[in-house]
């Protein structure tokens, strides 16, 4: 294998992970938008979609198609419930609290999969075969395609919600000025609600799709979760094109140095990374300077 | 249209409203003086559903409306244009009218709003020509044009304007005033005017009253209150 393909691996490889990181990514920025919250049990939801995934599939024997997406709906459900009772009812709460609380939340998630699916790792068959395509020297796994088209499936679906949908529209404007909001009409409760089904639904759809080639355990989500808060601050802490871009630097980078240096350090790649956004462009390298004044008029 | 009983709002341990007692009748225009610190943005607030802690009664279209929720009271028809315009600065002046009619939005209703986004071009065209920019990067004048003009989108019975002269020149104030007054004209459309700026919402006012420190201590038709010796010292600036 040339020099040239092995890059040419370690790209294909990256853009791959990237894309999971981008996916978590855009989750915590849909609650960030709408509540101020950091939601630390995002990783959590990747871990749940892929449990419950498995669950159906490996256990009830559901075809494929039917466990993916009901793991990611019965996701979503979840994360709407931990809104409703967790979150809801403690009304005027600072967002510190709110976000120590997400943090009870993903133990009590990691506990719950322990519980129920103890401490082994488990995998679904890819989507489409293990077959893998012979690209310029390197391979790429039909499950890795799949991955970047749901990834640029939910960003172009998300783009359209937000820019065409009332819903879209009047989450966008909670963000935005929630007072406002509230003048208007909107129900700031119900978008908040829905930002945690939408945020978690996300994150599910992240779990059933990785899967296939990276195992899913209890612990899964805390990593993934870390890491996608990364790319989240990478990109600008509520920037959408943001998230995805840094998502997917982050899992080049990560790659680059597991292949080139030594694979010990991939996990310090996205933490080196946070730390060194959050000491000099705490606004992420995207920050656009007059977005940003007008979010804090 | 409005009756307002007994008003009392607290902020925390505050009592912001002491007990206040108002009217409004349909097709009116009343305005509401007061200085800063008055009470003027928590009784308005007050009526809009927006204050954490109130009792009394506040009666629309003989229906109480205290106690209940920002969204529900939009949809009865009372619209605010609030303090400091509100406005969604990151978003379109298109998207900010659009959000305007969240409450009672449908695909369904497409049509009639649309006519409605020309109704409200027609009376403000700094808007039309200004569609498709941030509201963020409006001037002040323009941006409280689209305040009331989002608040219109709705659809309201009543229209509550929260000191829609601050800030802004003389020049632009009196082309908003002359606005609502066309509005009025056109619609019947019921407004309470709350100012700090006594002359000119006494000049467009049907009836007023006047609160202090969280209480209404004047009220009365025009006139009696543009020749009221305390109004003419305190509010006017004549003594």
């Amino acid at each position: 294998m040339s020099f040239a393909s092995q890059l040419l691996q370690y790209t294909l490889s990256g853009i791959t992970i990237g894309s999971i990181y981008a996916l978590v990514a855009i989750g915590f920025n849909i609650i960030y938008n709408s509540t101020g919250i950091i939601n630390l049990a995002q990783g959590d939801f990747v871990m749940l979609g892929g449990m419950i995934a498995v669950f159906f599939h490996n256990t009830l024997h559901f075809p494929l198609v039917a466990s993916g997406p009901i793991a990611a709906l019965i996701v979503a459900l979840i994360g709407i419930l931990f809104e409703r009772f967790a979150i809801h009812p403690l009304k005027n709460a600072s967002v510190i609290t709110l976000v120590i609380i997400t943090i009870a939340a993903s133990i009590l998630f990691k506990g719950g999969a322990m519980f129920l699916w103890g401490k082994d790792a488990y995998s679904l068959p890819s989507f489409s075969g293990d077959e893998p395509i012979r690209f310029l020297g390197a391979t790429i796994l039909p499950q890795t395609i799949w991955i970047i088209c749901v990834l640029l499936f939910i960003v172009a679906a998300l783009v359209c919600f937000f820019r065409y949908t009332m819903v879209g529209r009047a989450m966008k404007a909670c963000s935005y000025n929630k007072r406002a909001a509230n003048i208007v009409g909107i129900n700031v409760n119900n978008m908040v609600m829905l930002s945690f089904g939408l945020s978690a639904l996300i994150g599910g759809i992240a779990g059933v799709i990785i899967t296939p080639i990276s195992l899913i355990e209890y612990e899964k989500g805390s990593l993934l979760g870390l890491k996608g808060f990364g790319a989240a601050v990478f990109g600008g802490l509520g920037n959408m094109g943001g998230a995805v871009a840094a998502g997917i630097l982050i899992g080049l980078l990560e790659s680059y140095s597991a292949g080139l240096l030594s694979s010990g350090y991939k996990d310090a790649v996205a933490l080196i990374i946070l730390l060194l956004v959050l000491f000099f462009r705490p606004g992420g390298i995207f920050a656009r300077k007059e977005v940003q004044k007008l979010k804090h008029y | 249209m409005l009756n307002i009983r007994s008003l009392k709002t607290y902020y925390e341990s505050i009592c912001a409203l002491k007990s206040v007692s108002l009217h409004i009748k349909k097709g009116e225009i009343v305005t509401l003086i007061g200085g800063n610190g008055s009470g003027k943005s928590t009784l308005l607030n007050s009526i809009a559903g927006l204050a954490p802690r109130t009792t009394g009664t506040v009666l629309f279209e003989n229906r109480e409306i205290l106690g209940l929720s920002p969204s529900i009271i939009v949809r009865l028809g009372i619209s605010l244009v609030p303090e400091g315009r509100q406005l969604f600065y990151p978003m379109t002046v298109m998207d900010n009218l659009v959000l305007g009619t969240y409450s009672y939005y449908s695909f369904g209703n497409r049509k009639e709003i649309s006519s409605r986004l020309e109704w409200a071009f027609e009376l403000f065209p700094v808007l039309g020509d200004r569609k498709r920019q941030l509201a963020g990067t409006l001037s002040g004048g323009e941006q409280q044009m689209l305040s009331i003009a989002r608040a219109l989108m709705s659809k309201p019975k009543l229209l509550i304007l929260d000191e829609p002269s601050v800030g802004l020149a003389p020049k632009i104030v009196e082309n908003i005033f002359r606005t609502l007054i066309e509005l009025k004209e056109r619609t019947d459309l019921t407004m309470f005017l709350v100012e700090q700026n006594a002359k000119l919402a006494l000049d467009v006012c049907q009836r007023g009253y006047v609160i202090e420190t969280g209480q209404i201590i004047l009220s009365g038709e025009k006139e009696e209150l543009m020749n009221n010796r305390e109004v003419l010292r305190a509010y006017l600036g004549k003594e």
